[in-house]
């Protein structure tokens, strides 16, 4: 790496890291993805008799659902912070490059929330495996236990980390796009939970299916299916690539934005 | 942002009402040359009104049956289930053995058993097997006419809900439990007077107990009189996660034998018939057979309201048409948000609080401004979605009858919902200071429980407790039908028929007044005690 990258990235890091909020916010994303996930375990129980299509590992995953919303926090503010106390305008006379202090912001985000992300995913499978293990979803009911050796949960657990991170850069990108903290964060909670809302409630199979293939967060959490894979509206990695061309999309946005525009 | 209209201090000068008045004029100021919130309300009027229109227009053209009855297809939906009278959708296929009744008169049986088949095993091959469905039922009846969907009151016994007395297709009232046996015999009696009937049960066929009184409006002079059975719908279904459902529908069949008939009062025609009501509509199996004084009557289908979910159909609700309540709703969020935390990182709050140092009333003359504009903005979209949304699903899909009020409900309740969540966006504003936070907040308590509970994989049991707990709550005031207790569905919040939530409209409502009171209380306390 070049002394110049080396030097934004270090200048991000330390914008990043000296901002009390940013650790805070790391901490509920870790604590909400394990809580959500753990309520949802236990609240789960599959009466004597009756075949429950339970997906052990979306269970115990579900907290990914507001842990995401967490994250976005997390990005917007990464760069709508500066422009709203001013602070761009210093970041981008001392690093002309516009599109290289974007890329190091991207860098640093998604570092710190894959390694968030990493702790909370690790914690919440534990905790839907000890808790769901105790409402009766043993082997000796047809469940497997929540293990990371299985392949599939494997993939849910590898594919929630990198879904968090792909979910920072889509808020990065819309955040430098639009400026505004409140209107940027409406946005992405817009674009992620709209899709299935709206995807629910419309009657045509094709349209249904074809809402779910394109919502960045339907499409996305295929990636935690482990069950019943047949049914799912788009394959798990087919649909974490979707979430990468929306992340993409906004990232590219984002930087031409941030180039053509004055700060 | 300007800041319109500042009282300027003047010591002699009353603040009474004059002085919330520019409050309010102040704040309106504020929200209106913002050009960015102008439009953010615009865009939440406008999204709301296109999500609503797509819903509408996406929905598919199946028209399936309902209650197991043959399919309803074609432009329209020409077999679309008839209306009661009360304007709702309602099965009425059932087995009639009657007689017409001219004038006030009564008619008295005793029902001594009820027995049935039932559909066995599952999938494609189905078995019968003797049985009955919970609400299978048969009893006597005094009916307007013969047509589907004319007035009725009815005195019954069911397989598993004692003896009721039901009316209108919505009525209904329990009278004694227990099941008919041949030991344990069923008398009941109707008695016509004037536009009144009243149901009577006995044991003994001497002591009668009343039931219930009903009035039925515009009875015609002469009306059916008769005996009739009925069996709703074989259901066995489950709902798995995420929101699929799985199981066997199938028409089932109820048998009851009547003896001790009598009719009393004026009959034109002295022998009884037996008619089938409704055969479109119902798999239109059905019999009796006459021995003496002794009648044994066979029939199926149901005398009910039709509710969505009931039989897997596709069948659109008018809450489809006001899906775009929650795109609407985010940008009212974010406005309402940034009505307090964009004074707070401009620090125009020092000048309006150096303006008006009472600032409790500042927050409230904010919560009543923004407040206003929201309910304005949700009733507008909300009442062009439901109207327009209407229109174009008509004559492609089977939309339900709603009455005039419940679509008012819908209206005026998404318009308050609207509100309420604007002024809980700036108390939360208020509170936190900082856009992003304030914004994450309110759409995770409001939208992502709703998601969580009506769309994704939260099992029954949790998502029940999140639609009645958390803001979420409040979405019960866009549901359509109500549940029947005397009918059997999947009642769920999400699923193919879904829409039904655990609370009742207005209670999900006061949920999240509730919940909005608390923030603007903590509001209050915070803006008091804290330095601008």
């Amino acid at each position: 790496m070049r002394r110049l990258e080396a030097d934004t990235l270090h200048a991000e890091w330390t914008k990043t890291r000296t901002v009390a909020s940013t650790g805070w916010l790391l901490l509920a994303v870790i604590a909400l993805t394990v809580a959500v996930g753990a309520a949802a375990a236990a609240g789960t129980g599959c009466p004597p008799g009756v075949a429950c299509q339970l997906d052990p590992a979306k269970v115990s995953l579900i907290g990914i659902d507001l842990g995401q919303a967490v994250v976005a926090i997390v990005a917007v503010l990464a760069i709508s912070n500066e422009y709203s106390t001013g602070m761009i305008r210093i970041t981008l006379s001392a690093m002309p490059r516009r599109t290289l202090v974007l890329a190091a912001k991207a860098a640093v985000i998604t570092g710190l929330v894959l390694a968030a992300g990493t702790i909370a995913v690790l914690a919440a499978v534990l905790a839907g495996r000890l808790i769901l293990t105790g409402h009766g979803f043993t082997p000796a009911h047809g469940y497997e236990l929540l293990s990371l050796g299985h392949g599939p949960v494997l993939r849910a657990a590898a594919g929630s980390i990198l879904y968090l991170a792909l979910i920072a850069l889509l808020s990065l990108g819309v955040a430098t796009a639009v400026r505004d903290s409140a209107v940027a964060i409406g946005i992405v909670l817009g674009l992620l939970y709209l899709f299935p809302i709206v995807a629910n409630v419309v009657g045509n199979a094709h349209w249904h299916r074809h809402l779910e293939q394109i919502g960045p967060m339907t499409a996305g959490l295929a990636i935690q299916a482990t069950t019943n894979l047949t049914s799912l509206p788009i394959s798990p990695w087919a649909g974490l690539g979707v979430l990468a061309a929306w992340s993409a999309a906004a990232l590219l946005a984002g930087g031409l934005v941030l180039r053509l525009r004055d700060a | 942002m300007t800041a319109g209209t500042v009282t300027p201090y003047r010591p002699d000068q009353q603040t009474g009402r004059d002085g919330f008045a520019q409050l309010l004029l102040a704040e309106w100021t504020k929200l209106r040359t913002v050009r960015g919130w102008v439009i953010g309300l615009l865009v939440a009027v406008l999204v709301m009104l296109g999500l609503g229109l797509f819903g509408a227009a996406g929905s598919s053209s199946s028209c399936q049956s309902v209650s197991g009855g043959p399919a309803r297809s074609g432009q329209g939906c020409s077999n679309a289930p008839p209306v009661g009278p009360g304007g709702e959708a309602v099965t009425d296929s059932f087995y009639l053995v009657r007689q017409p009744l001219a004038g006030n008169g009564s008619i008295t049986v005793r029902v001594t058993s009820l027995t049935g088949v039932i559909p066995s095993g599952n999938g494609p091959t189905l078995g019968k097997r003797p049985g009955l469905v919970p609400w299978a039922k048969a009893g006597i009846i005094i009916k307007a006419s013969t047509q589907p969907g004319s007035a009725y009151a009815a005195m019954m016994v069911t397989a598993d809900h004692g003896v009721r007395m039901q009316e209108n297709f919505t009525g209904d009232t329990a009278g004694p439990p227990g099941a008919v046996t041949a030991s344990d015999p069923r008398w009941l009696r109707l008695t016509r007077s004037g536009n009144t009937i009243t149901g009577y049960d006995s044991a003994d066929g001497t002591h009668w107990t009343q039931v219930g009184t009903v009035a039925l409006a515009g009875l015609p002079p002469t009306v059916q009189a008769g005996l009739f059975a009925a069996s709703p719908a074989y259901q066995d279904i489950s709902q798995g996660l995420g929101g699929g459902e799985s199981g066997t529908i199938a028409p089932s069949q109820d048998t009851a034998v009547f003896d001790h008939v009598s009719l009393s009062g004026a009959s034109p025609a002295s022998t009884w018939t037996g008619y089938y009501v409704g055969a479109a509509d119902g798999p239109g199996t059905g019999g009796y057979h006459q021995a003496g004084g002794r009648f044994t009557v066979t029939g199926s289908g149901d005398i009910a309201p039709v509710v969505p979910g009931q039989a897997g159909g596709q069948d659109l609700t008018a809450t489809t048409f006001l899906v775009g309540t929650f795109a609407g709703l985010i940008a009212v969020i974010v406005v309402a948000t940034m009505f307090i935390t964009a004074e707070y990182r401009r620090g125009l709050i020092r000048t309006t609080l150096a303006a008006s140092p009472r600032r409790g009333r500042v927050l409230a003359a904010k919560a009543v401004v923004i407040g206003s504009v929201a309910f304005t903005a949700g009733l507008v979209a909300a009442a062009a979605a439901l109207m327009l949304g209407t229109q174009l699903a008509r004559g492609r899909v089977y939309v339900f009858p709603v009455p005039g009020l419940t679509e008012l409900r819908m209206v005026v309740g998404t318009a308050a919902l609207i509100a309420v969540t604007a002024v809980l966006a700036l108390a939360v504003g208020t509170m936190l200071r900082r856009s992003a936070a304030a914004v994450t907040v309110v759409i995770v308590v409001i939208v992502l429980p709703y998601l969580l509970g009506v769309v994704s994989v939260l099992p029954a049991g949790p998502a029940d407790w999140v639609l009645r707990l958390t803001p979420a709550a409040a979405f019960a005031v866009q549901q359509a039908i109500p549940q029947y207790p005397q009918v059997t569905a999947l009642y769920s919040p999400g699923g193919s028929g879904g829409g039904y939530f655990p609370l009742a409209p207005w209670a999900g409502f006061a949920v999240l007044c509730g919940w909005a009171a608390v923030a603007v209380a903590l509001a209050l306390v915070l803006l008091r005690r804290r330095d601008v």
